[in-house]
């Protein structure tokens, strides 16, 4: 029956850093096995707050979190970490002054015998890394970095991998190369809930999408039906790039 | 589609080539960062009362490029002319009074001033500004009055004025980008620059910055503007230049510059046109 459980599942979550203002107000999300999900909307809509909600890194006021059908709402970070959820944040997303392969081991501090087996996994996803294990994250370009970031969350084998706009700050080619990897990640089996300002990429290639908009998800569906809407794309996606 | 300027350059459209009417030259502009060259444009030409874009890829110099050009850093070696002025080594208050203004990529609007305020700041020559008169209301009352109408005026045509009484840090992202361009246009300039101007900002809003920005050109300004955004770059520039390390790499307007392979390589991806979904195998076609 387990099996049949969402990976993630959010309910009427409200969170907020100051008190008495809400950033989420209600918000809910399903994640099942193996999906890729997308979360757009426009500025201050709550998408960063809902993943640092989910990863413990804003207080949760009321409402849940649960993965695997266990609640986790409120654990700190390093217990979901444990527990199998990835992060990774849109800045500061490595330390610079370590090397690649030191970067990747922090990932997987708490778990250390799984080191050599979770690197070739990730190396596997990210052959451009394998030659450059011991080069300074610092040295490293934006898309780079980000790469490092991702297989860093990837060195715990996590069952579901949260990403905050993997293509913020990258010129038009490594914005779909970062996609892609995205892709691949997703494809290599890790659910993955993605928040992005790119909506028009974010939603080719999700597989179901949600649109928040005051901390509440005002539209949901597949990324193909949230594309073609036309109240997303009034709303949201603008008619520029169509 | 706006209606675009054409026939804009003298000659085949390639990196340094002549515009018909020019409103800034650049020549020999270098800068660098210790051994790194972050700027080394040779020539490049500007069209006066077009929309041209600057794009490249991250660290390709454009943004310091805008810095130099707007007295906010100084080049090791070069010169530049802004409507036939030589501009090197004038200080960045001079060069917006001169007419050439710029907003960031990130904004800096003054937060804790009212919307209202930091539009009024952007006035030039206000009669208060000097400790004396600043003394006697007499002197700049009537000044004052005639910057807060025109305030207002472009912050309505913002859709601003209803927030004009708050304070600048409670705006959203996308309200701060347009705060800046409002406040640019407080000193009638005749060249805006705009370092990522869509950056950040909600696509449902984007329709009307851009309107914005065509409606500079149609009142007779320059714009030059830095973008990742293609769709806005084909969308509305008159003209396009691409840096790569430091130089001018390539230059055209928007659908030639955008087949070019160089550029299709170094920046855009081969990807630009294709439905990720599809490339990535996850939707039939």
């Amino acid at each position: 029956m387990k099996s049949q459980l969402p990976v993630v599942e959010i309910k009427d979550l409200v969170a907020g850093y100051l008190p008495g203002v809400n950033i989420l107000n209600g918000a809910n999300l399903v994640a099942n096995q193996g999906e890729l999900i997308g979360i757009i909307g426009p500025n201050g809509a709550g998408k960063s707050t809902l993943l640092k909600a989910i990863f413990g890194q804003v207080k949760v006021r009321s409402g849940s979190v649960s993965l695997n059908g266990e609640d986790i709402t409120g654990l700190k970070a390093e217990k979901l970490v444990s527990r199998g959820v990835g992060m990774v944040p849109q800045n500061n997303n490595v330390f610079p002054s370590l090397t690649i392969e030191e970067n990747l081991q922090m990932g997987v501090y708490q778990k250390p015998q799984l080191f050599n087996e979770r690197l070739d996994f990730v190396l596997s996803l990210f052959a451009e890394l394998k030659n450059r294990l011991s080069q300074r994250a610092g040295s490293l370009s934006g898309g780079e970095r980000q790469m490092v970031a991702m297989g860093r969350a990837l060195m715990m084998n996590p069952t579901v991998l949260l990403l905050d706009e993997p293509s913020a700050g990258l010129s038009p080619v490594r914005q779909d190369e970062a996609f892609i990897r995205v892709s691949d990640i997703n494809k290599a089996g890790v659910t993955t809930i993605m928040v992005e300002q790119n909506a028009r990429r974010c939603l080719q290639i999700c597989d179901r999408g949600y649109v928040l908009d005051q901390g509440k998800d005002a539209y949901s569906g597949s990324g193909r039906d949230l594309l073609n809407d036309p109240k997303v794309i009034g709303l949201y996606l603008g008619t520029l790039g169509a | 589609m706006p209606n675009k300027s054409l026939d804009l350059h003298v000659g085949e459209a390639k990196p340094g080539c002549a515009k018909k009417d020019p409103i800034m030259i650049v020549d020999k502009l270098t800068k660098s960062f210790g051994g790194l060259k972050a700027v080394d444009v040779d020539h490049l030409e500007i069209p006066r009362n077009a929309i041209t874009a600057l794009i490249g890829p991250n660290g390709a110099g454009k943004t310091t490029l805008f810095n130099l050009l707007t007295g906010f850093d100084t080049g090791d070696t070069g010169t530049w002319l802004f409507n036939g002025k030589k501009l090197a080594g004038v200080p960045a208050f001079k060069v917006a009074q001169l007419g050439e203004v710029r907003t960031f990529q990130l904004t800096k609007a003054l937060s804790l001033l009212t919307v209202l305020e930091n539009m009024k700041l952007g006035a030039k020559n206000q009669k208060g500004e000097k400790l004396l008169p600043a003394l006697l209301p007499a002197i700049w009352k009537s000044q004052e009055k005639q910057v807060e109408e025109k305030a207002i005026e472009i912050l309505k045509k913002f859709k601003l004025y209803e927030k004009k009484d708050d304070f600048a840090a409670s705006l959203s992202g996308g309200q701060r980008k347009l705060l800046e361009m409002a406040r640019a246009l407080m000193i009638d300039p005749t060249l805006v620059m705009l370092d990522e101007p869509m950056a950040g900002v909600n696509p449902a809003l984007t329709e009307s910055l851009l309107e914005h920005i065509l409606n500079l050109k149609s009142s007779g300004m320059t714009v030059l503007f830095i973008e990742h955004d293609m769709h806005m770059v084909r969308h509305i520039a008159d003209w396009v230049v691409v840096m790569a390390e430091g130089k001018v790499v390539a230059e055209g307007e928007a659908h030639s510059v955008m087949k070019d392979q160089a550029v299709i390589d170094a920046y855009l991806g081969s990807h630009q046109e294709l439905d990720l979904g599809e490339v990535t195998g996850r939707v039939n076609k």
